[in-house]
């Protein structure tokens, strides 16, 4: 039985350590918070310019001037601080910030990653997440293990254009765990989930991987 | 421009803020990310000067009828630079019929960028975008191994900057995620206008806690009927 997005999110969670601090991408990465163990001091890092993200305000006391990077109203913690863009993007790219988690449109075996853009489309534009891939110390893909008509998002390169070059550590899917040692080894199948077998996974993935 | 006199920073209101600053083919800043810490006034100043062909340097380009989508509405600007733009059916429209250039820039290199033009420092090579669409036509270095992108800094004929708290020499306060890119945009703007909600005389703000020391900041106006819209409101129950 495929993950659910709860898993997911619960999956990627496993990867935060005491003492970290975190960047959470838009979407199931955003749902990691509410999975952080108990008794496990992590700092949430907002990239519009806060360290310290507490929860989703009462109702009547949200505050304008206080949201988060997906422009969601939020609150501030004893511990928060605040500080401008340039800072914020300094602590990022500086390589201060230990971990982030993302959501992807496609990942390759070397590591790049696409999720910015689709040829053809009205382009959002790819924010903060390609300073976040080139300066963050570990990043964690999370994403559905196939697009909707059934085709790898897991690829022997990236078709779409890439949000960075060779940056992806962990690719958590719906279906697997992929994780490498470091930027020059190739991924390797580390878990399945429940019932699903790695011949599926294989017939599913595109991309080469040990394991 | 001329130095203006201690003092002489404080103007009316927003009209009169930007009179003999504005004109067609300029290049304005805009601070905020999303609707926080957007110069509300300074914006509606802005459309109404009529200055058209506009190159707008802003995080993002507002959403339908406010910030900078009410000067997109009268088509005023040709250009924008930004990292994100995703919550505005009328650029989008513009932007499909070419009537609009786009610039997009990872949102840490738009910042730094213009943190770089407002420290007069020429560029800076940065891994951002190496490898993407963002490094192509731009010169790249390699460094142990690793591809670095030249990215140059940014400056602007104007820039326009929203504070909390503000005092007659122009030093600024921000509150909160509010700050975003007003402090590097107050830095880059050949001349500078910020709107407060708050204007207080000297001596009132703490000298160790100003954010933006009233040198960047040339003009600066009382704001007035601040909006401060949410895009997202998303709240809790309570237990």
């Amino acid at each position: 039985m495929p993950w659910t997005r709860e898993d997911l999110a619960k999956r990627a969670a496993r990867e935060l350590r005491d003492g970290y601090y975190v960047n959470l991408g838009i979407g199931i990465p955003t749902l990691v918070a509410n999975y952080i163990p108990v008794g496990m001091d992590v700092v949430l890092q907002s990239e519009n310019g806060m360290l310290g993200m507490g929860p989703f305000p009462y109702e009547g006391e949200e505050d304008a001037d206080l949201i988060n990077a997906g422009k969601q109203t939020i609150t501030e913690l004893a511990t928060s601080s605040f500080f401008s863009s340039s800072d914020s993007f300094g602590m990022i790219r500086g390589g201060h910030i230990h971990l982030s988690v993302l959501g992807a449109l496609e990942v390759a075996e070397n590591g790049d990653l696409a999720n910015w853009m689709v040829p053809g489309k009205m382009v959002k534009g790819m924010g903060g997440a390609m300073d976040l891939v080139a300066g963050v110390r570990r990043v964690v893909v999370v994403m559905e293990h196939n697009s909707k008509d059934g085709a790898a998002k897991f690829k022997p390169r990236c078709e779409l254009p890439l949000t960075g070059a060779n940056c992806v550590d962990m690719l958590i899917t719906d279906l697997a765990v992929f994780e490498r040692p470091d930027r020059k080894s190739k991924f390797r199948l580390l878990e399945l989930a429940p019932g699903v077998t790695a011949e599926q996974v294989r017939a599913k993935t595109g991309a080469a991987f040990d394991g | 421009m001329q130095p203006d006199k201690a003092g002489k920073k404080v103007f009316a209101d927003a009209k009169s803020a930007l009179a003999g600053l504005t004109r067609d083919g300029m290049t304005v800043m805009s601070g905020g990310f999303g609707l926080c810490g957007i110069p509300e006034n300074l914006i509606l100043a802005l459309r109404d000067s009529g200055a058209r062909d506009l190159t707008v340097i802003s995080n993002n380009a507002g959403v339908d009828g406010f910030g900078l989508g009410l000067l997109l509405a009268t088509r005023q600007i040709r250009k924008m630079v930004s990292s994100y733009v995703g919550e505005n059916r009328e650029f989008e429209r513009q932007y499909l019929a070419k009537e609009l250039v786009l610039e997009f820039n990872p949102q840490g290199t738009l910042a730094e960028r213009i943190r770089a033009g407002g420290a007069g420092i020429y560029g800076f090579y940065t891994r951002t975008g190496a490898g993407t669409v963002v490094a192509e036509g731009k010169e790249q270095r390699e460094v142990n191994g690793e591809i670095f992108v030249l990215e140059t800094g940014l400056t602007a004929d104007l820039s326009i900057v929203k504070a909390w708290k503000g005092d007659t020499e122009g030093n600024l306060v921000y509150r909160k995620t509010a700050r975003n890119f007003n402090p590097m945009m107050a830095t880059a703007g050949h001349v500078t206008v910020a709107e407060v909600e708050e204007l207080v005389e000297p001596g009132v703000l703490d000298p160790d806690q100003i954010h933006t020391p009233g040198i960047f900041v040339q003009r600066i106006i009382q704001g007035a009927h601040y909006e401060k819209r949410i895009e997202q409101r998303t709240v809790r129950k309570r237990a």
